[in-house]
């Protein structure tokens, strides 16, 4: 118990950063009408590349005096989190382009 | 400066989500969390200090650009491009991408742990499993919706699984609690991240063609929770508010989808192979 509190001390911030962004996840997509389940997965989806920063402070901090194989995996992910961010909105914003379309 | 930039960017991506879940909204909301994503990255490049205070410098601001330019522009053409009907296999894809992003990271950070730190460690751990899963899984739902992969349903593959999974977390496990320095535990990090990736495989594989959506879903749940995990590691806020809120919807968001089509998670998840794996987290 008493490691419990210290551990909860320690970490309070994030711990509360944790249970209320799970809840806001929660309360913000429970009346969604299922039409829109595909593209609010697709734009969550592009919010999950959020690791894009971790590429860009990965890349930013590698050491460019030499070639490794760090640096080319740090470029890999930087790339593929971009993917992710752009690809992500752009198919979510195609699906919703569709959708109107459709209401028309 | 970098904190209210943020907290702001993290605003934008819940009032994105709100706004995406209502037909007349959406699309602006998609672009509201688009912005906040821009904003989260002009901040970071600008404004990143790492623990010596040493901000980013400008060679490396030159490669970063180069990397995001292509991996923009590649993102975009394919995203406008595709056909109407290939667009869950795309999104599977980009999921892919996001989560074998995290996994990347995790991997390349995790030289830079100290020894017996725990908690830096497991979070590590955590985003690298979590990450490889929801890559190699994403992989194969994109393979199955575009006619590319098959499903095979064998009744042994529910222990291998099994087997797989239990491993998977051994690993995990004597990873954390060692003692060791990390440039001693590389063969067990790279070790972690195979077996991560063929459970992420496995895990998918059997789990019927129609039933991906709610899949994809669920590996979407996993990206974010592996992007808020890697967010711990640099203790950056935009990662773990915009990581754990994808990781909640996500998951909601794939109970929605089960109960739309009258069935259970479980039942969709261990219907098909017959145990283990919603209890990834």
């Amino acid at each position: 118990m008493e490691q419990f509190l210290t551990f909860f001390f320690e970490y309070k911030e994030a711990i509360f950063i944790i249970a209320l962004s799970i809840f806001v996840g929660i309360e913000v997509i429970s009346n969604v009408p299922a039409v829109l389940h595909t593209p609010l997965m697709s734009g969550a989806n592009a919010i999950s590349g959020v690791i894009i920063i971790g590429g860009i402070i990965l890349v930013g901090h590698a050491d460019l005096s030499k070639f490794s194989l760090d640096l080319v995996l740090g470029i890999l992910a930087l790339i593929f989190g971009t993917l992710n961010v752009v690809g992500g909105f752009a198919v979510t914003d195609r699906m919703l382009e569709m959708f109107k379309k459709k209401k028309k | 400066m970098l904190e209210l930039s943020y907290l702001i960017a993290a605003l934008l991506f819940v009032f994105g989500l709100k706004l995406l879940s209502h037909p007349e909204t959406a699309r602006r909301g998609n672009l509201w969390a688009a912005g906040g994503m821009g904003l989260a990255m002009i901040t970071t490049l600008l404004l990143h200090k790492n623990s010596a205070g040493e901000g980013i410098s400008i060679t490396n601001i030159w490669i970063i650009l180069c990397a995001i330019g292509v991996g923009a522009a590649i993102g975009w053409m394919v995203a406008r491009k595709v056909k109407m009907t290939a667009m869950p296999q795309l999104v599977s894809l980009y999921n892919a991408t996001g989560g074998g992003a995290s996994m990347l990271v995790a991997l390349l950070e995790y030289p830079a742990a100290m020894a017996g730190d725990i908690q830096s460690i497991l979070v590590t751990v955590l985003g690298l499993i979590i990450g490889a899963v929801a890559f190699s899984g994403s992989l194969i739902a994109f393979g199955k919706l575009d006619g590319r992969v098959g499903d095979i349903m064998k009744p042994f593959m529910t222990y291998i699984n099994l087997v797989l999974m239990v491993s998977t977390l051994a690993l995990a496990v004597f990873i954390v609690i060692s003692p060791n320095p990390p440039s001693e535990m590389m063969w067990a990090i790279y070790g972690l991240t195979a077996l991560s990736l063929i459970y992420g495989v496995m895990f998918v594989m059997p789990i019927g063609g129609a039933d991906m959506p709610v899949v994809i879903s669920l590996l979407n749940s996993f990206t974010g929770i592996a992007a808020a995990m890697a967010g711990f590691i640099y203790n950056n806020q935009a990662m773990i508010l915009g990581g754990i809120l994808v990781g909640a919807a996500g998951m909601i968001l794939t109970l929605l989808m089960c109960k739309a089509m009258n069935r259970s998670l479980i039942n969709v998840i261990i219907g098909a192979f017959g145990g283990g794996g919603a209890a990834l987290d």
